[in-house]
């Protein structure tokens, strides 16, 4: 029940209040609406983690990236000490 | 899907576990705290990649499984009255109360309804104005933001029908009773990266340094459980014991300020029960003062009821990490999901439902495991 999963924000919705704030957010094709409330930064385009019905955080694109730079290092690293190419 | 598929990569996978084997001299105990991080591991085998000599401890970090018998009871005794409609999460329609479960009390005709959010609640509340209308809110920090906005937008609406009755569980209280504890195992700690996305990280410095216990803020897919074990080992094995997020991409160190402002609002810290842990002081969330009239414990009469645990389920011992669940006498045999004993087989994030799904058959049949 803790599962929450990263969707793509497409359209905004609900005016000037925060609290009202909601988003439809598309989910590998499948769009469901999510409360945009506490995360007021989000624009249109932006990934968003949705649990029960409310985006809890903005994904952030850099960091995302981060662990597969990481993941080329270490490779890197290991083709240098076994002599590769 | 964006986000999710690559951090699924098989081959990547592997390589985080070689370097997990490289760093690995000596044997350690990581407990990853939530059920949601269990499932995956088990799903995956991320364990079976693991070297030998690193246990996985499965935490009691699932909702559905420490939400304490009493609790379902009164559910159970609500969702049965006329003119009630009892909303609900889906999955804790089956969890077994002492006598039924929400499912039976549906068939024989009480109103109980599925909901995927809690606003979805509200607004049976707002349609059904002569009927009153209960929500159970279960969940970690991870799902209080959502519950404390239903409160807080029947509050504005005005809506006098609708009520909650919450069984809310917060983590930092629980690992401080798991480190407390003298038969407490763990030597590290993978955190649950939703509730850190919500609360922040800044509650577990004290916690580390006080237990000397590395706590590395975990993702929930292949890559980013396997990157937080590496993480967590290789502070073990320097001898450090600090808080680091492998989940930067999702949390930040602050959190979410706007959800924690609302559930400070709506929200007050009690002492809670944990099924199969006992009373936990200052673990759970209960409404404020200036939200009582949405209790529904006190609406239906029912803050007195107290009930105990069934002595054969031994969840309280696999919730703690004291016992894999197939080292249950019950396990498969009297307790499997159809029939479950305990909410740990019940809950799909269950450490025994967990096991009795992906390693019924063989302990190797798992997708990276080959
Ligand atoms: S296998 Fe069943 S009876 Fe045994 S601990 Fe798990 S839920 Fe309880």
């Amino acid at each position: 029940m803790c599962l929450a999963i990263p969707g793509k924000v497409e359209s905004i919705s609900g005016g000037a209040d925060p609290i009202t704030r909601m988003g439809r957010v598309n989910f590998g094709g499948v769009i469901k609406e999510a409360s945009l409330a506490y995360v007021p930064e989000v624009q249109v385009g932006d990934y968003v983690i949705v649990h029960v019905g409310f985006a809890l955080s903005k994904v952030d694109e850099d960091e995302a990236q981060k662990v597969f730079g990481y993941l080329k290092q270490m490779q890197e690293l290991d083709e240098l000490k076994e002599g590769g190419p | 899907m964006k986000f999710l598929d690559e951090y699924r990569d098989g081959d990547l996978a592997q390589q985080i576990a070689r370097e997990i084997h490289r760093v690995t001299t000596q044997p350690w105990n990581i407990m990853e705290v939530c059920g949601g991080q269990t499932h995956a591991i088990v799903k995956f085998g991320i364990d079976e990649l693991l070297p030998k000599h690193i246990t996985l401890i499965h935490g009691p970090g699932c909702p559905v499984c420490v939400t304490p018998l009493e609790m379902i009871d009164k559910a159970l005794e609500i969702a049965a009255r006329p003119g009630v409609i009892f909303t609900s999460f889906g999955d804790m329609l089956r969890v077994p109360g002492s006598t039924t479960d929400l499912l039976s009390v549906k068939a024989r005709g009480g109103d109980v309804r599925i909901v995927y959010s809690p606003l979805d609640a509200v607004k049976i509340a707002e349609q059904n104005l002569a009927r009153e209308v209960v929500f159970f809110g279960v969940g970690f920090e991870t799902t209080a933001p959502a519950t404390a906005m239903a409160v807080f937008q029947a509050a504005q609406k005005g809506l006098t029908n609708f009520s909650m009755l919450i069984s809310h569980v917060l983590v930092p209280p629980a690992i401080e009773a798991l480190m407390s504890s003298p038969n407490c195992r763990v030597q590290g700690f993978l955190a649950a990266g939703h509730v850190c996305a919500i609360m922040g990280y800044e509650e577990y410095p004290p916690l580390a340094a006080k237990h000397r216990v590395p706590i590395v803020v975990t993702g929930f897919e292949p890559l980013d459980i396997l990157q937080g074990i590496l993480m967590c080992v290789q502070q073990l094995e320097s001898g450090r014991a600090e808080v680091e997020n492998q989940y930067v991409r999702a949390v930040r160190q602050q959190g979410n300020q706007p959800a924690q402002r609302l559930v400070r609002e709506v929200f007050r810290i009690v002492p809670r029960k944990w099924r199969g842990v006992g009373e936990i002081p200052a673990s759970g969330l209960g409404l404020s003062a200036a939200y009582v009239a949405f209790d529904a414990e006190r609406k239906f009469n029912l803050t007195e009821h107290r009930v105990d645990e069934p002595a054969d389920c031994l969840s309280g011992q696999v919730l703690q990490g004291q016992i894999k669940p197939h080292e249950c006498p019950a396990f498969g045999g009297k307790c499997t999901p159809e029939h479950p004993l305990g909410a740990t087989m019940v809950s799909s994030e269950g450490a025994c439902a967990a096991y009795y799904r992906y390693r019924r058959h063989s302990a190797a049949e798992t997708a990276f495991a080959k």
